[in-house]
């Protein structure tokens, strides 16, 4: 019993950190229809910039001031140069075109910060804590935390802000917004800068987990699934999605892994994404704008 | 502007031959299949660097090999088998009257995926640590040279150093080992090996299985504190690599108890990992550090005069530039001996075969060409183109590889029967008839 | 967005002859190719631009004329080329062609299982389904010996090589010829189809389905024939690209990076056009290689060959979204445009 609650507790917390990368997709699909492909280079290019810097002697909050406000020219950069000119398209197209900037971040960000892998130390031992029988990671909990104190303040920011507010009014009708006023290029370029920095976040602790290397910004394709469980536009729904993808991975894994030989874990979450798009086509938490056939 | 796109695109695969820095025909042709970009870009920029610095040397300061000159040439493959497959047809040819005397596949699913070819075109495949295990045996194989340490062989050394820790081969018996292996061929080619062991010594043999990437290995490190083996046999690639020691400390299993394959003990696998990697060992049949007398002569000669492909000079003596130096050795050594052996011109596939077939290299030579304790002794022949078969252990201390041993030797009396039998298997379904080099007369 | 012939008025005659000229001219190099052309380029370029065409064929039947999207090309052709090693290995009396056909059909039931979720899910969510293909078919086919005959490379291959009915196509212009056959073959009966009721069933789903339902569409059956017919045409491919070309192949020669390339070469192409997998294929292959080659002679030996390499990279995604945002119905599309511009300009 202790082993399939340890297994579950281990799942939900690993979940966590895949949550943490979804919620950066949640914000730009909320706010301009477009599923980011580059999110997870733009993780890659956060984490790689934050640790060249402190690699060369910059402090760390000099670090992170600088990172982020290089992801904010970005999200200026994309904005302009990739959203407006094709506004109206349709959703493949969009994706593709991420697909093409994933391409280029990667290529500028290793270009020009190199290819070695770099360590990064955030001062937290993935050390054991025990609860009676049970292991927890002491570095997913505090992910955990992380993911929690996120999820507060950007509710926070969508509730309390003026900003947010707008934010919100764009995502839930483009039309009306834009009668009202409001400067959608300003938003977008907002939106896709907070989501840089959620992806900073998510790129430090993936980074210190495994080190920073090409492989961080191949997150995206577990932030996938997440997705499709939680519903493609809500964070809560990120979160929920991805305690439920870290945990039936973790569980199918040690559970039903031996007998179909292991190593399932690539291709589980994908099958539960499908067994709940069956149950629910928008996600749990996703709006039901999916018109049955 | 799209004109111009099209014309750059029918020139460029057009032009794709055109000539080199090197004019004159008097110079080898080496094509280096790399990869700068992609996962693996960050062990494969050393690779290259040191192979790059090596060939530089042998040219600028020895005159080339017998003085012939060394004319390399890098083509991006991003790690792809498919993508090595066109560089090799693009440069199969030769170039500016040189023709290949070998090719380095620089990876092992691109060994995999040009056995065939290699074969067919008599060009061979030089994939150190690596490739195809059966491949050891030349009369199956005459074109593809694992050179210096199989998969088999890496089992067996790392079982041996093990038996050494406690206390001796007959000590193994009631032991648990766990094998933690990256899902694919590469993490699974030494399985064979290890079962043949494990029925000899009596130790328990556990694999579990690491899916591909392996950025998340609770499960298998939570079945390990479970099973409580007495060591692991790590046999993964890439992050999976760091993930595992991270996971193991996270687990409470000692690094001091991990065993990292070839392939799994560089710098890119254990700094990232931390604290959590201090103390874990890996087999070694290029070991890290700049010790050797071959770092002292390029210092001198390339990195001091700005002459390396080294991004970061700190980077001089890293496992992987290791590789690269030995790698572009390797080469060199088997150049001369066919040189010496056909004259000293561009040798072709054929020739080069040959020259890897006939290729020693004892201590005394070892010595001179300042590869002591960084290469072992080799002896390559038509029937075992692996030559070798040993690696040291090196520790990592939390800065720097430290060497534990001298070079631990596998355990070629229970592995051999063991490759003849999968080259056997192999010649019956390709319907290849062995050769008898006896009876060769080159 | 579908290149629908609408135009009122028939084509002048002369042009009809011009155009029967251009075809007779076409395929006669397309034949006599091999006779002037290197072995590099036909083993290297040709072939594999052939193979990527017809899979850009294949993905575009189901998501440029059928609306349905996918990132599942690599798993189909994976079924494909798998199918054809164990149909090769373990019944050696069927020729190679039917084996051909065969796994091809399997590969098409394959894509009937996983297109059914599309009669319940729509549009972006869809690639969910198609993902789940990717990544069980490249476990499934590592992690069972049965796929791949166990041996130590968990690669296959063709014991005979492509040798049938007493011919041997295992030369480059053996090769050649197979592929091109196959390839204009498939490209044909595409052709018909597309200009058949099943055509137009797929356009209708892919522009208004609920209208499309309305008159009385067979929604449902046209969806799985589309992901049936697309993953037969993509099991072939995947065939072709293992055996026709690379000789031997294992899951990572179909990858998720395949999925997206043969995404990426029908959407440069033109979707919802035949010629459109052909352009884009061209480009898709063509285009590293040439910059490859530009930078070569450019930089080659002043800048670190990682930052010429990165920066190729850069410029790749840079060039997708730039073709993306002027042309988004592809080359196809700026050629046709380039066609009236000179019709214009020459009217007779």
């Amino acid at each position: 019993m202790s082993m399939f609650l340890e297994t579950l507790i281990g799942g939900l917390l690993a979940g966590a950190m895949y949550s943490l990368v979804a919620i950066g997709f949640v914000l730009i699909y909320k706010a301009s229809g477009v599923f980011n492909y580059a999110q997870g280079s733009i993780l890659l290019f956060g984490a790689l910039t934050f640790v060249t810097l402190t690699e060369n002697g910059v402090p760390a909050y000099g670090a992170i001031a600088i990172t982020i406000a290089l992801l904010i020219a970005t999200a200026i950069a994309v904005e302009k140069l990739l959203l407006r000119p094709l506004t109206n398209r349709s959703p493949m197209t969009l994706f593709m075109a991420t697909l093409g900037l994933s391409y280029v971040v990667e290529g500028v960000a290793q270009g020009i910060m190199g290819s070695q892998v770099r360590a990064l130390n955030l001062g937290i031992e993935d050390l054991p804590i025990f609860i009676g029988d049970i292991l927890i990671s002491q570095f997913d909990l505090m992910a955990a935390g992380v993911a929690l104190a996120l999820v507060i303040a950007l509710s926070l920011l969508f509730n309390r802000t003026r900003i947010g507010i707008q934010l919100r009014g764009v995502a839930d009708d483009t039309r009306a917004a834009l009668s009202l006023g409001i400067d959608i290029n300003r938003i977008w370029q907002i939106v896709w800068a907070v989501a840089g920095i959620v992806g900073l976040v998510a790129g430090l602790l993936w980074g210190a987990r495994q080190g920073v290397q090409f492989s961080l910004s191949l997150v995206v394709l577990k932030a996938l699934p997440v997705l499709i469980i939680g519903g493609f536009t809500s964070i809560p729904g990120a979160i929920v999605g991805g305690l439920i993808v870290g945990a039936g991975e973790s569980l199918a894994e040690t559970y039903i892994g031996p007998f179909l030989g292991g190593g399932i874990t690539p291709w589980f979450a994908y099958a539960l994404a499908l067994v709940f798009l069956f149950i629910r086509p928008s996600g749990l938490f996703g709006e039901r704008s999916i018109e049955r056939v | 502007m799209k004109r111009l796109i099209v014309a750059a695109l029918l020139a460029g695969t057009v032009f794709s031959h055109a000539a080199s820095a090197f004019a004159d025909n008097v110079s080898q042709y080496i094509p280096l299949p790399t990869y700068r970009v992609g996962a693996y870009a960050s062990s494969g920029e050393l690779w290259w660097a040191g192979e790059r610095d090596y060939f530089r040397y042998i040219n600028e300061v020895e005159g080339g090999v017998e003085g012939v000159k060394l004319d390399y040439e890098e083509f991006e493959t991003e790690w792809s088998p498919d993508r090595t497959v066109e560089v090799y047809e693009r440069v199969k040819a030769g170039k500016n009257g040189s023709p290949l005397a070998f090719f380095f596949t620089h990876g092992t699913p691109a060994t995999y995926a040009l056995l065939e070819r290699a074969a067919a075109d008599k060009i061979p495949l030089i994939d150190p640590a690596g490739g195809k295990t059966e491949a050891v045996d030349g009369t199956v194989f005459p074109y593809a040279f694992p050179l210096l340490f199989s998969y088999y062989s890496q089992a067996s050394t790392g079982i041996n150093y093990i038996a050494s820790k406690v206390g001796g081969l007959d000590k193994l018996k009631g032991l648990k080992i766990a094998t933690v292996y990256h899902d694919s061929a590469y993490g699974r080619a030494s399985q064979p090996a290890v079962e043949v062991l494990a029925k000899k010594y009596g130790f328990e043999n556990i694999q579990i299985p690491v899916a591909d990437p392996g950025n998340e290995q609770s499960p298998q490190w939570r079945q390990i504190r479970e099973q409580k083996p007495d060591w692991v046999f790590l046999r993964t690639w890439g992050v999976s690599t760091v993930v595992a020691l991270k996971t193991a400390q996270r687990f409470g299993f000692p690094a001091d108890h991990i065993v990292g394959d070839v392939w799994a003990g560089s710098e890119s696998d254990v700094i990232p990992a931390g604290a959590a990697a201090i103390g874990y060992s890996a087999l070694a049949p290029y070991p890290g550090g700049t010790e050797f007398g071959i770092h002292k002569k390029l210092k001198a000669e390339i990195l001091d005069k700005g002459k390396s492909d080294l991004r970061d000079p700190k980077l001089f003596g890293a496992v992987n530039y290791n590789i690269g130096l030995v790698n572009a050795a390797l080469a060199v050594e088997a150049l001369r001996t066919g040189y010496k052996h056909f004259g000293a011109r561009p040798l072709n596939g054929e020739e080069g075969r040959w020259a890897f077939e006939h290729l020693t290299i004892n201590d005394r030579r070892l010595e001179e060409i300042g590869f002591k304790g960084l290469l072992q002794p080799i002896a390559i022949t038509p029937t075992d183109h692996e030559g070798g078969g040993a690696a040291r252990i090196q520790s990592w201390d939390g800065h720097k590889w430290v060497l534990q041993t001298d070079w631990i030797k596998a355990d070629h009396e229970l592995l051999n029967p063991l490759i003849k039998e999968g080259a056997a298997a192999y010649a019956s379904e390709h319907s290849i008839t062995p050769r008898t080099p006896q009876t060769e007369t080159n | 967005m579908a290149e629908l012939d609408l135009r009122a008025t028939a084509e002048p005659a002369d042009l009809v002859g011009l155009k029967a000229i251009g075809l007779a001219v076409v395929t006669a190099l397309a034949l006599a190719a091999p006779f002037f052309v290197s072995e590099y380029w036909i083993n290297a370029i040709i072939v594999p631009f052939l193979i990527l065409s017809l899979a850009g064929l294949g993905l575009n039947l189901l998501t440029g004329y059928a609306g349905q999207l996918s990132l599942g090309a690599g798993a189909f052709m994976m079924v494909g080329a798998y199918a054809t090693f164990a149909l090769q290995l373990r019944m050696p009396e069927l020729p190679l062609p039917f084996a051909l056909i065969v796994a091809g059909l399997i590969a098409g039931a394959v894509g009937l299982v996983f297109g059914l979720p599309s009669t319940r899910i729509k549009g972006f969510y869809l690639i969910v389904s198609t993902l789940a293909a990717q990544f069980f078919f490249e476990w499934l086919f590592l992690k069972f010996p049965w796929f791949y005959n166990g041996n130590s490379s968990a690669t296959i291959a063709l014991s005979r090589g492509l040798s049938f009915f007493g011919l041997d196509a295992n030369g480059p212009h053996g090769r050649y010829y197979f592929t091109l056959g196959i390839v204009t073959l498939l490209t044909f009966l595409s052709f018909n189809l597309i200009r058949g009721q099943t055509g137009r069933n797929w356009m209708a789903i892919r522009d208004m389905d609920t209208a499309a339902a309305v008159i009385g569409v067979p929604v449902l059956r046209a969806k799985l024939q589309a992901f049936a017919v697309s993953s037969f045409i993509l099991g072939i491919a995947g065939a072709l690209w293992a055996f026709a070309y690379l000789g031997s192949a294992s899951v990572q020669s179909f990858g998720l990076h395949r999925s997206y390339q043969v995404l990426f070469i029908i959407i440069i192409g033109g979707l919802g056009t035949i010629r459109g997998a052909y352009l884009g294929a061209a480009f898709v292959s063509l285009l590293p290689l040439a910059l490859d080659w530009l930078f070569q002679y450019l930089f080659s030996g002043q800048v670190d060959a990682g930052l010429l390499q990165n920066i190729q990279k850069a410029i790749f995604g840079i060039l997708i979204i730039w073709f993306l945002i002027r042309e988004p119905e592809g080359l196809s599309r700026l050629l046709a445009i380039r066609r009236t511009a000179s019709r214009r300009l020459f009217p007779s």
